[in-house]
């Protein structure tokens, strides 16, 4: 039965804290949502709330670590990734201070409180900063893993937590090697690579797709820096189009990460799924979905356009 | 036409209230509920505003900075005649105009964009030295949460404020004394709100928030020269027994049954 990644992430730092006495956790006013309050429950004495006051937080979490402590700061995306995006790039990743960021809320999942809490950007702003790791988990089991992988390396890494319930895709024994893609599903026609979300979208079409008679792969992209780009132009030389899909705004993320890989090295079909540079807007977060095009149907619809092109 | 005193109207519009976050089970009643009092004595005894005319150049603007209690001020602005009435029931549904937070491109009636907390406050100190700059004498009114006041945003937008000698600009505050995760002094202790603002420049008043004559009387109190500060003491949920003072209730859609209570409980025909 699936769980919400908020919950899995909540878990996981509890684990993580029995084992670790390093680790502290810090929240803005959110950790009833961002469901850092079960780490809190455990460990009253290891949790710090900054109240509404994200800036002042992220700050704070690099002085944590230059203490030695490993901090996990948590809010929702657009708040930590988005507002205090420029104490995020001068006191943590530019001096790679060993702060981990779990920002929960992204994409337009959140729904029905509207564009202005929808983060569709903040892969974009946290991909370029040098030396941040970005984990985009997709079921409960992965998230568990990001988290432990995140704890063990030394420095920022970001990582992107959806607020639905997510079905399983992955298993206890499925490898989570940071950096490390996982084909989930092999093809030879059409490779669709995809992170978060949209794995069950891509599994779906891939499904569909079979049925028309046409092979195609899926890619979980869990680890979007450092990408894996070997496995990129792997899937590029065998495959006749590759379909990036991600519930972010296909300028800056996943797609724009793969095709930074493609330039000049391939010329294998390409195409994009995702938040065609625009805001989200109020909805529930299914509607939000077919709305935007984040859905099997619009994945297919790609791939078999690619694929017609092909002479 | 049939009038009915304001004690009636805010009983109505706490109904209505309910009745949009039933409809579309999410939403903030907490805080919606504790502001009523707060918007009922801007929109209907003090702010100069045209609903036949929403972008009216010499209009009061009203920035509802606790954005999630964006239901209250559509309930009111629905109520003056500014949308109808019946696009309530849609709240936060795709393609509705009523967003979950404030949208100014999309509600009529709506002066700024809210929801990323503190940012609201600052817009306001913007308009309110715009119309100084403009020589124009209209207000800017802007409503903050007492949970969002922890931004250091809130804190730059009232020293610029009192620098700027923007007697034009109040700032009421809706002291539910609670947020999300607890009470403020759990969360983050604001000390005593109306010193630190006293400190910083402003002219302090300190009323009951749901006393609509209290708040209008301090709101028309003259000042020059200083920005005014309302500290409005309110209940959090306020009118509806089970939600009132309850933290838990900030963020969280009534089933049936609570829709129903809190209905009954309010008296309201819906
Ligand atoms: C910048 C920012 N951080 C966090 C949030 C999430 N959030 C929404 S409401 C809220 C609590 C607000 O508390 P308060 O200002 O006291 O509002 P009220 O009690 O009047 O509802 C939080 C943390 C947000 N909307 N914006
Ligand atoms: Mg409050």
């Amino acid at each position: 039965m699936g769980q919400s990644l908020r919950v899995a992430y909540g878990e996981a730092l509890r684990d993580l804290g029995a084992e670790n006495d390093k680790i502290v956790v810090l929240d803005a006013d959110l950790a009833h949502a961002t469901m850092t309050s079960i780490f809190k429950e455990a460990y009253p004495d290891r949790f710090y709330n900054f109240g509404i006051a994200e800036t002042n937080m992220m700050c704070a979490a690099a002085g944590f670590s230059h203490s030695g402590l490993i901090p996990f700061v948590s809010t929702f995306a657009l708040f930590g990734a988005g507002r205090a995006y420029e104490q995020i790039r001068n006191s943590i990743s530019y001096v790679n201070a060993n702060v981990k960021l779990c920002l929960s809320h992204s994409g337009l999942c959140v729904g029905e409180d509207g564009g202005s809490h929808q983060s569709i950007e903040d892969i974009a702003l946290m991909r370029v900063l040098p030396g941040m790791t970005i984990f985009v988990p997709c079921d409960p089991a992965e998230m568990k893993k990001a988290v432990r992988a995140a704890s063990e390396i030394n420095g920022p890494v970001y990582i992107r937590v959806a607020r639905p319930i997510c079905e399983d895709i992955t298993t206890e024994d499925t490898p989570f090697i940071p950096g490390k893609a996982n084909i989930i599903r092999d093809g030879k026609d059409v490779c669709i690579i995809a992170a978060g979300l949209m794995i069950p979208e891509a599994m779906q079409a891939a499904r569909v797709l079979e049925k028309d008679g046409i092979d195609a792969a899926v890619v979980n992209m869990h680890t979007i820096k450092p990408i894996d780009s070997e496995c990129v132009l792997q899937m590029a030389a065998k495959c006749k189009a590759i379909v990036t899909a991600e519930e972010h705004s296909i300028i800056g993320g996943l797609g724009s990460a793969v095709a930074e890989i493609l330039a000049g090295k391939s010329d294998v079909k390409f195409s994009r799924v995702g938040v065609n540079d625009m805001f989200g807007k109020s909805g529930k977060p299914q509607d939000l979905f077919n709305a935007y095009g984040l859905n099997a149907e619009n994945i297919i619809n790609h791939c078999k356009s690619l694929l017609s092109k092909e002479i | 036409m049939n009038t009915i005193s304001l004690e009636e109207k805010a009983k109505q519009i706490r109904a209505d209230i309910l009745k949009m976050l039933y409809t579309c089970q999410s939403g903030h009643p907490g805080g919606s509920l504790s502001c009523v009092e707060m918007l009922m004595a801007i929109y209907y005894k003090t702010a100069n505003i045209d609903p036949k005319n929403p972008k009216m150049e010499t209009r009061d603007r009203i920035v509802l900075s606790k954005g999630h209690a964006s239901p209250t001020l559509y309930a009111i602005l629905a109520d003056l005649g500014f949308f109808p009435r019946e696009d309530l029931w849609h709240l936060r549904q795709i393609d509705s105009h009523l967003q979950g937070h404030p949208d100014m491109n999309k509600t009529p009636g709506v002066d700024v964009n809210t929801g990323s907390l503190g940012q609201g406050i600052s817009v306001a100190v913007g308009m309110a030295l715009a119309a100084k700059h403009k020589k124009e004498d209209y207000q800017i009114y802007a409503i903050v949460g007492d949970g969002e006041i922890q931004e250091g945003l809130v804190w730059e937008a009232a020293m610029a404020a009192a620098h700027y000698k923007l007697d034009n600009l109040i700032v009421m505050l809706d002291h539910n004394g609670l947020q999300i995760d607890g009470s403020n002094d759990e969360v983050m202790s604001l000390g005593d709100i109306c010193e630190k603002y006293k400190a910083f420049g402003f002219e302090c008043y300190k009323v009951d928030g749901h006393d609509i004559d209290a708040i209008t009387y301090a709101i028309k109190a003259p000042i020059s020269g200083k920005p005014k500060f309302i500290c409005c003491e309110t209940h959090k949920g306020h009118g509806v027994s089970f939600m009132s003072d309850q933290f838990g209730w900030h963020g969280k859609a009534p089933s049936k049954e609570e829709y129903e209570r809190a209905v009954a409980e309010l008296g309201v025909e819906l």
